[in-house]
């Protein structure tokens, strides 16, 4: 879909919801304010002007030391033109984001593993447990703060003592 | 009157036909599965996080145990979202080689999910042909990298060698004896009354219910929807080379059988029209971050000496920026985010993994099935744990 009808689309139903607009290599990516993201996100699948039927994938990433913590990317895809979007929304540690998993059953496992490995919460989400790491497990493993290696492997990681770790 | 109980079944992480360690909780009235929970992570290594700690061609070999059944097809992946984030060109016949051995990956992954999907609704038959021709294509990957599972042959930057005039035969003899093998398979299943009764209008999905669960590859194509990265988002000369996109009609496991077999075909052709049309060139970029100094260069000029000795040891930095690069592998849409921040490893590599979501969807594709079929459903949709639980 052209950007334009779709930028538009957005702005109708949301006025003020678009905060950046970029160019990524083959898609065209925008950032979203948090209050407006789950209205948003519907309008781009239910919207004849945008039809964006699928969510190819759940990107979380840890942007430590920068407040908000994290950035958490959708992928959407759509089937008529087979165009890219890329929906980016600043997450900050220990705020809840309202699942999408009601709109695209992929965001079901996509949140899933977003909530495992970089320990983002999602409200409404049908079945939030951890996905790829075990029932018990402690920490997050894909944050910056999460120890590679080392005989501390079960405690927090303490920057201090990095040289131990190496 | 008697309360109707379920029962519950635990099938794997050890079941032979979950093809790997994928195990699904059942939950059954009689012989009808009512509810399904997948469970992964057996297999869970950490490729994201290991990724961030390597450098970037220290990444290669990691990538080929994702989808371990098509090896080659992950390493395009990955080097296009490196080279595409440093902005190189990669000359037309690194290109021209890259092709061959992602669809000769594609063949030898189909031929996998063949023998072992006939094999679990009970053609035994099948997976001796479709092993032996596998058979082949393992010699062809050893001939030009060493490997016969995991070749790690393409680099950043182009390919890890040039093509040899054996490897070339090695090809060549493969197109020309394959077409003769996919007809015996096609007589082994396509019209038999077995197969096609275990197959024929079980695990239906639409394709606009397909797109919801994010399934790609030959099980959304299955379902009528003709995406194929190839086509959409065309990488790697994928444009130059004639070839159409199957698509089935009913989104059952027939025509999910179907388009494969239809793929096979597809796939040899582009490797014929590739193998012929073979341009002359260099088969590595100029760019010195990346090119890596042949041996008699090394030994002739200290410069190339120490740049090899900087590309293997502290890696080769990557412009600040952040892509969504995608590749059709044999599953589907392989994708890969790459955040790089000037350094010598990415800050973060995301995989999108085509099992992932094809195994997403089991719940929805088990309810209302017998058990039976289960096994069939797990074996249409082909996922390889490797790739789901990274």
């Amino acid at each position: 879909m052209e950007l334009n009808t779709v930028f538009d689309a957005v702005v109708e139903k949301c006025p003020g919801s678009v905060l950046q607009q970029a160019e990524q290599f083959d898609a065209h990516e925008i950032t979203i304010a948090a209050e407006a993201f789950y209205e948003v996100m519907k309008t781009l699948q239910g919207d004849e002007r945008c039809g964006y039927d699928m969510l190819t994938d759940v990107v979380g990433i840890d942007r430590l030391p920068r407040t908000p913590r994290f950035d958490l990317l959708y992928i959407l895809l759509c089937s008529k033109d087979f165009s890219r979007l890329i929906v980016r929304l600043e997450v900050d540690d220990g705020q809840e984001v309202p699942s999408v998993s009601g709109i695209w059953n992929s965001a079901n496992w996509g949140e899933r593993e977003v909530f495992d490995l970089l320990g983002i919460k999602f409200s409404n989400h049908p079945d939030l447990r951890r996905i790829l790491t075990w029932e018990n497990f402690e920490g997050h493993p894909l944050r910056k703060d999460f120890p590679l290696l080392g005989k501390d492997f079960e405690k927090p990681f303490d920057p201090t003592t990095v040289q131990d770790y190496c | 009157m008697t309360e109707r109980k379920t029962i519950t079944l635990n099938m794997g992480p050890h079941h032979p036909a979950t093809h790997g360690v994928l195990r699904v909780i059942l939950e059954l009235d009689g012989e009808t599965i009512v509810n399904a929970t997948p469970h992964i992570g057996y297999l869970h290594r950490g490729i994201e996080k290991i990724a961030e700690n390597r450098n970037f061609q220290q990444i290669i070999p990691l990538t080929d145990r994702l989808d371990y059944a098509a090896a080659s097809a992950n390493n395009i992946g990955y080097c296009l979202a490196v080279e595409r984030l440093m902005g190189i060109e990669v000359p037309k016949r690194a290109q021209y080689l890259r092709v061959i051995m992602a669809e000769l990956a594609r063949i030898m992954g189909h031929h996998l999910w063949l023998g072992t999907h006939a094999l679990d609704i009970g053609a035994m038959t099948v997976i001796f042909y479709a092993f032996r021709d596998r058979e082949m294509i393992m010699d062809i990957n050893e001939e030009i990298s060493g490997y016969r599972l995991t070749p790690s042959f393409i680099r950043i930057g182009g390919v890890a060698q040039d093509a040899t005039d054996q490897f070339v035969k090695k090809v060549r003899d493969f197109v020309k004896w394959f077409p003769k093998a996919l007809e015996g398979y096609h007589t082994l299943l396509t019209k038999n009354k077995i197969w096609t009764t275990r197959t024929m209008n079980i695990g239906v999905i639409s394709g606009e219910e397909a797109l919801n669960y994010g399934l790609t590859g030959p099980s959304l194509r299955g379902s009528g929807v003709a995406y194929d990265v190839r086509k959409a988002f065309p990488y790697s000369s994928y444009g130059d080379f004639d070839f159409k996109v199957p698509i089935g009609e009913n989104g059952d496991i027939y025509d999910r059988y179907l388009v494969r077999m239809e793929e096979f075909k597809q796939s040899i052709g582009i490797i014929d029209q590739a193998i012929e049309n073979l341009p002359s060139g260099p088969v590595q970029t100029d760019n010195p971050w990346v090119a890596n100094p042949g041996l008699p260069e090394v030994q002739n000029d200290i410069s190339a000496l120490i740049r090899r000795f900087m590309i293997h040891a502290k890696g080769t930095p990557v412009p600040k920026g952040e892509l969504y690069s995608a590749v059709e592998g044999a599953k589907g849409e392989l994708g890969f985010y790459l955040v790089g921040n000037g350094d010598e490893h990415p800050y973060r590599l995301k995989i999108r993994s085509s099992c992932f979501y094809l195994a997403s969807a089991l719940p929805r594709l088990l309810v209302g099935h017998m058990i039976a079929d289960a096994i069939a459903i797990i074996g249409s949709i082909d996922v390889v744990l490797g790739e789901i639980d990274r």
